[in-house]
Parts: structure tokens; sequence; C-alpha cells
């Protein structure tokens, strides 16, 4: 008791509480603020006799839409390596061996403390565009296939330090009552530890998940024909005229908006349940 | 500096093949140093200009009207959920589109740079966190402690100033810490607007110089130390306001 | 601590020392359609000290906390030194300079020393002078025995010495009542003692005091007068002797056999 009435409630800052607000209404609100500036857009252009610049806009929208559904598949790799190579790494870097742990640390900071368009650099430059894979001969790596590697990068190695840290906020009793009934690490970490620690770091994953979709379209910077990538050529293709630039980037924010938005709400949504359950 | 480092580095260059012509080559050194000078001045204006959006904003959201808690609202979640890079895009091209131009004598220039764009982009994609940073700081300040102010007679203003928001801020600090380092790697994306920032800089100097892996290892090195200084600084501060007796 | 009484704003010019400190008339407070006070009055003299005893849950917290304007009621009235607390032009600055409030978790302000948690209102508030303010606040941590806790801040002392600071700070304020709300609730037995003993003290000195309090002995010991509270009205009340041996309301005397 002797705390007193000052108590800071640490949980609540965490990254993962940042979209406690989310409402729909916010939702809304933007979807009226775009339709609002389309509309001004159009007005502006609709005199003229060559096509709109919602028109082209309207021309181009399935060459976008394809490269918006690289952009997901490209998350959705992504995610998948940098969960596996993550939890890998997290578990790496809990060892007891110096050795294993220094490493594995060393991997972790380097690339959460890297930004994501330098490791993209790094992965593109660095990687080469074809490699030998014993048994199948001279692979090429396509563009966007060393982009995914990249992106997955970032997202593992902090996949890595959530595991860390959701492993280390295990109560210490319950490494010693697996120990006191014979349990190895190993079996400790797999039966016990680990299955503590999944509910609890499902929300900071959706939320890393949320991020990594958000970085995709870096990859256009280095060519790769995604969402961005393909508008831009579409712009070209239509006569690179300037008012084509607020519509169609427009286009992209509520694009990519429409897809993490609801991602955000959901996330919102797995964290109350969480908290209620605490 | 630069007649002390050359000689090494030019050797080092003849006898391995490791090419770091930027500490060689006047030109390239030039490049490599205002690519620094740059990129350190878009970090340090891009957390000012999040900082006082958080601030405003987080005062924004505890205000009466429901239309401006509505707008920030609003706010916050268009700049989390869309890419920063589009963002800065949009600013640049969509929005820089519309921006005057100023005569330079004989030549125009558009009245807000690159830089200055990319410095109101990333300070508005960074304010939004810090927006729901510093409003959760200000919630978390007990009612109790604001109401044992106001049975001393402490007026609403000098209960903001001398209770509720030194706390919040040493509440707020370990998340804001987090959002800044973000901040301040996301800077790298002005990249995508031709800001001549490291990134930008040192990608020239590799296309000229076919030298990627050593001066990618520069880049890598520039980004580490950066956001080291600016944890360490912000944790250093941390301990400077710690409580005592309210350990971590 | 000199008590001597503050230049009256006219509200209350009639008031005079001879005539209640603290009045209460027919109380009523409300949150939303919950009734917990309903219909208090008692009267406070000066250097008078009272306490409310009752169950959890009996309105007391809130009655306490409605003399220093910290919460509003709806219906009756209550004059500090003659003047309403419940009137809508008062300025509750000159009322919350005569009354002082020390609450059950101390809310002392953690960035805060022990010295700078006492001297802050003084200073910023009443805008004294910062030196006579330090002397002044030097005196009263002396005068509730902790000395040498001057730097110290919130978090590195005890619950009872966050609690004596506490005390300390409202003194500073210089006021004509001290109200005290189950300030010994949180603390450990072992610190009861000594907080028990400042506010003992303080009682001898003369200051008023209003103690919402479950220490039946100390009610005992120091009140002149104890009113025993139910479910918002004062079920009963008389000087300690006569209340604690002559009870005569059932619900009193079951109260008192649960907690003696």
């Amino acid at each position: 008791m002797n705390d007193g009435a000052f108590r800071i409630d640490r949980h609540r800052f965490a990254v993962e509480h940042f979209s406690s607000r989310l409402h729909w209404r916010h939702g809304l609100w933007l979807a009226l603020a775009f339709f609002g500036s389309f509309v001004l857009a159009h007005a502006q252009s609709d005199t003229q006799r060559i096509p709109s610049a919602i028109g082209t806009l309207f021309i181009w929208l399935p060459f976008i839409l394809k490269g918006f559904g690289l952009n997901l598949l490209m998350s959705f790799i992504a995610m998948a390596c940098a969960t596996v190579l993550g939890v890998g790494l997290g578990l790496l870097q809990i060892s007891h061996s110096r050795w294993v742990s220094l490493p594995a640390w060393f991997i972790t900071h380097l690339f959460r403390n890297s930004p994501w368009l330098v490791i993209l650099f790094m992965v593109m430059f660095l990687v080469p565009f074809e490699m030998q894979v014993p048994g199948l001969g001279i692979v090429r790596l396509p563009d966007w296939v060393k982009a995914t590697f990249a992106f997955s990068l970032p997202v593992m190695a902090n996949i890595s330090e959530i595991l860390r840290g959701a492993v280390n906020s295990i109560p210490k009793g319950q490494w010693e009552s697996a120990e006191s009934l014979a349990f190895t690490r190993a079996q400790t970490l797999r039966w016990i530890i680990l299955p503590q620690c999944i509910r609890r770091a499902i929300p900071p994953w959706m939320n890393w998940y949320a991020l990594l979709a958000l970085a995709t379209p870096m990859a256009s910077v280095l060519g790769v024909r995604e969402a961005v990538g393909n508008a831009q050529a579409a712009m070209e293709a239509a006569g690179a005229r300037p008012e084509f630039l607020l519509p169609f980037y427009l286009f992209l924010l509520c694009l990519f908006f429409a897809y993490i938005y609801p991602i955000a709400l959901w996330t919102r949504k797995l964290e109350r349940k969480y908290v209620v359950a605490n | 500096m630069f007649q002390l480092i050359a000689p090494f580095f030019q050797d080092l260059y003849e006898r391995t093949g490791l090419n770091f012509i930027v500490f060689y080559a006047p030109y390239e050194y030039d490049r490599f140093l205002s690519g620094i000078a740059i990129s350190l001045q878009l970090i340090f204006w891009s957390i000012v200009a999040s900082l006082l959006i958080g601030v405003f904003g987080a005062w924004a959201q505890s205000a009466r009207s429901p239309v401006l808690r509505g707008l920030v609202g609003a706010y916050i979640q268009a700049f989390r959920n869309t890419p920063p890079m589009i963002q800065l895009l949009f600013f640049y091209f969509a929005l820089g589109a519309f921006t005057p131009q100023v005569d330079m004598g004989g030549y125009y220039q558009p009245l807000i740079s690159s830089f200055a764009w990319a410095i109101i982009s990333l300070g508005i994609f960074g304010g939004a966190f810090n927006v729901e940073i510093f409003r959760s700081g200000l919630e978390a300040v007990p009612d109790s402690t604001r109401e044992a102010a106001e049975s001393l007679c402490m007026s609403k203003w000098q209960i903001y100033t001398y209770v509720t928001l030194p706390l919040a801020f040493r509440i707020s600090l370990p998340a804001l810490t987090n959002n800044l380092i973000s901040l301040a790697k996301t800077t790298s994306l002005a990249y995508v607007i031709s800001v001549p920032e490291v990134t930008y800089s040192l990608n020239q100097v590799w296309s000229d110089n076919i030298n990627v892996p050593e001066m990618m290892l520069l880049l890598f090195l520039f980004y580490i130390l950066v956001v080291s200084l600016l944890a360490a600084g912000l944790h250093f501060l941390e301990r400077r306001l710690a409580l005592p007796g309210y350990g971590q | 601590m000199s008590l001597q009484t503050k230049s009256k704003s006219p509200a209350g010019a009639d008031w005079t020392a001879d005539q209640p400190i603290v009045s209460l008339c027919d109380v009523h407070k409300s949150y939303g359609s919950v009734e917990v006070l309903k219909g208090i009055s008692l009267d406070v003299r000066k250097g008078e000290v009272i306490c409310i005893i009752g169950p959890s849950g009996s309105g007391k917290s809130t009655l306490i906390r409605c003399i220093n304007g910290l919460n509003d009621i709806q219906k009756g009235s209550i004059k500090v030194e003659g003047q309403e607390v419940n009137d809508p032009k008062l300025d509750l600055l000159t009322l919350r300079k005569k009354v002082g409030i020390v609450f059950q978790q101390y809310n002392l302000f953690p960035h805060k020393t022990a010295l700078d948690n006492v001297m802050m209102a003084p200073v910023l508030v009443l805008k004294e002078p910062k030196k006579e303010v330090e002397e002044r606040a030097r005196a009263l941590i002396a005068k509730v025995r902790l000395q040498g806790k001057e730097n110290a801040y919130p978090g590195e002392l005890s619950g009872g010495q966050q609690q004596r600071v506490a005390i300390a700070r409202s003194l500073a304020m210089r006021p004509d009542v001290m109200l005290f709300d189950e300030v010994t609730a949180a603390l450990d037995p072992e610190t009861v003692k000594e907080v028990l003993l400042t506010i003992r003290e303080l009682a001898s000195e003369g200051m008023t005091c209003i103690l919402v309090t479950h220490e039946m002995g100390f009610a005992r010991e120091v009140a002149d007068h104890v009113y025993f509270t139910d479910q918002g009205v004062i079920v009963e009340h008389g000087p300690p002797r006569q209340f604690f041996t002559k009870a005569s309301d059932p619900r009193t005397r079951q109260f008192l056999s649960q907690i003696l």
C-alpha cells in the first residue's frame, strides 16, 4: 500500500495500445475528405476535351490494382518469413550460450535500428540476381522477391525482440516449477513459456504486419511494379500532366488506408479482449 | 581532417580494393558531408515539428468541441494507416504543384523546397503518433493528484504547468523515445523526393563509383550512430527525470 | 501555527468567531440517481475536533469533500465562516485557503521533494516570498517530525511519512479548518501512530479539525463530538464518552460492536 496514489500504468503505453482510440467515425471523416477532394479535382479538369484526371485514373485503375496485388503478396510472404526467422532469432537471443545469443542480439539490433530503405538497398544491391541452388541449377531472383526478403528483415528483428521481451515477462516461478518437474530448458520453453507468450504477442504482431504492408511501396524506388510504381508509370503513359498527381497519389493513399484501417480496428479489438481477459 | 585521413584510405584502396572514396576524393567527401549535414537537419527539424504537432494535438483532443476532437482523430488515423512514402510523394508532388513559385531572378523556384516538404510531411507523420503518446501521458496523471493541487488553491493553469504536464511528460518519455527513433529512421524516405540527405548522396556516390558494399557500410554506421545517440540522449533524460522511489 | 482570522469577504461579513465555523444544513448530494447524502446537518465550532464514523459507503468521504468544494451538492447549504460554499458566485480559492484537506492516498506531487511539496502552494498561490515560505515549510516539516527528510521525494518516504508531509503541505496554507479524509486507512499499522500523533498535537493547539476515521480509540480520545453516519444520514451523535458507552440506536451499537 505504501506506493501511494501515484501509479504509472505502464502497459497502457506499449506500442500496441496506440490504436485504442480508433473509431469507425474517423474512417467516415476521412472518406468524406477524400471524396470531396476527388470532386474538386474533377471540377478542375472536366471542361477539356482530353480525358479528365479522374477519367484517366479510372482507365488505369486495373493496372494500379494489379500492382497493389503485388504489394499484398509481398506483405504476406515477407510476414511469413519474418515470423519464422524472427521466432528463430528470438530463441537464439535467449540462449544461455554467449556465442549464440551475442550474434543473435547483434543481428536483431542491426535490423531494428536501420531504416527500411537502407535495408532494401542493401538486399537489392548485394544479393545477386541469380543464385546457384543445389539440385535446381541457376535460379533467377526477380526484384520483387528480393524486396520481399528485404522487408522481412526489419520485421524479423522486431519479432525477435517481441519474443525475447515476452519470454522475459513470464514470472520466474514458471521456470522454477517446470524445473522442479524435471523439464529440460527446451521442454519448458515449448510447453510452458511460449504458449503463454503467444496470446499477448498477437496484437504487436498484427501491428508489425500493418507497418510492413505500409513499407512495401518502397519497392517502387528500385523498379518493382507494385501499386506506386504502376501509378507512376500510368501517369507517365497518360501524358504526365501535373493535374494527375493529386488524384493518383490520393487514390494510392485511400487504397492503403482501406486495407490497413480495418486491420488496425481488428488489432484494437483483440487488444481489448486481451486487456479484459487479464 | 580530410588531409589526415585521405592518404590512409587512398592507400587502403590501392592495396585491398576497398574503395572508401568519400574519404579520399575531395568531391565525394563534400558530397558525403553535405549528405550527413542535411540528414541531421532533417532529423532535427522533423522531430521538432512532430513534437509541436503532438503537444497541440493532445491539447486539441482534450478540447470540448467534438468537431476539433473528430478532426484530430481523423488526422491521426489518416497518417498512421497510410504509407509514409506515399505521404511524402503526395505532399511534394500533389500539393507541391499548387504552391506558388518565387522569381529567383530569371528562373523560378518553388516556395517550398523538397527539403521543407520533407520536414512538413515527416513532421505530420511523426506528430500523428506523438499526439496519442502525449494524450495517454496526460490521461495517466491520476485525478487525485490534480485534486490535491486543486485543494491547495492552485489555478487551472498552475496545475497544468506545475503538476500535470511535468508528470505527463515523464510518463510519455519511453513511448516518445521509440517514436522519435522511428521517425529519425523514416527520414531516409526523403530520398524519394530527391532531398540530398545521406541515403541519397551515398546512393549517388555508389552509382558513380560502383562501390556499393563500402558505401552501404557507411550508411548503416551513420544510422546506427544517429539512432544510438538519440536513444542515449533520451534515456539520459528519462533517468534524469525519473521519479525517485518509483523505480522502473 | 498562527490561527489569526483572515479578512472576510462580503458574503461572510456578518460571521463572528462565536458562531459555528463550519455549518451544514440539510445537505443532499447524489451521483446520478444514487443519493449518497440525504440531509446532513451539523455544526462545528472554532477549535472543535469532530470525528465522523460509519460503515464504508455511508457517504463520509463525500461529505468531507463537499466542505472543501471538491464535490458540489444538490440541496441544502454548507457554510464556512458564514460563507456559503454552494454559492456559484463563491470564489472557490478563498474557501480553500480557509479549509485544508488531507487525503487517504496522500496525493503528494511525486516529482517534487517534501520541502517543495510544502512550499509549492504558498509560493504559487499566495505569492509569498520564497525565503519566508521556506522557513515556514522547514518549521512545519520539523513539526511533523520529519527533519532531515526535506529533500526526499515522496517515492522515497514511507506511507506514514508521506501522509505527514501532506499534513504539513496543507498547514502551509494557514487554514482555519483542517479536513482529514481517512488519512490512516492506507497506512501500515506501525506508521498509523505517528500520523495520529501529529493530528493530536494539531488538535491540542486549537486547530479546528474534521476527521473521517476508522480509528475508534483515537476518536474517543481526541474528539469533542462524534457523528455516526449510515446510508447518507446522521444516525446518532454526541460527545465521545456518551457516544461510545451509551449509544441508543441499534445500528450504532451494531457498528460499534463490530469495530471495537
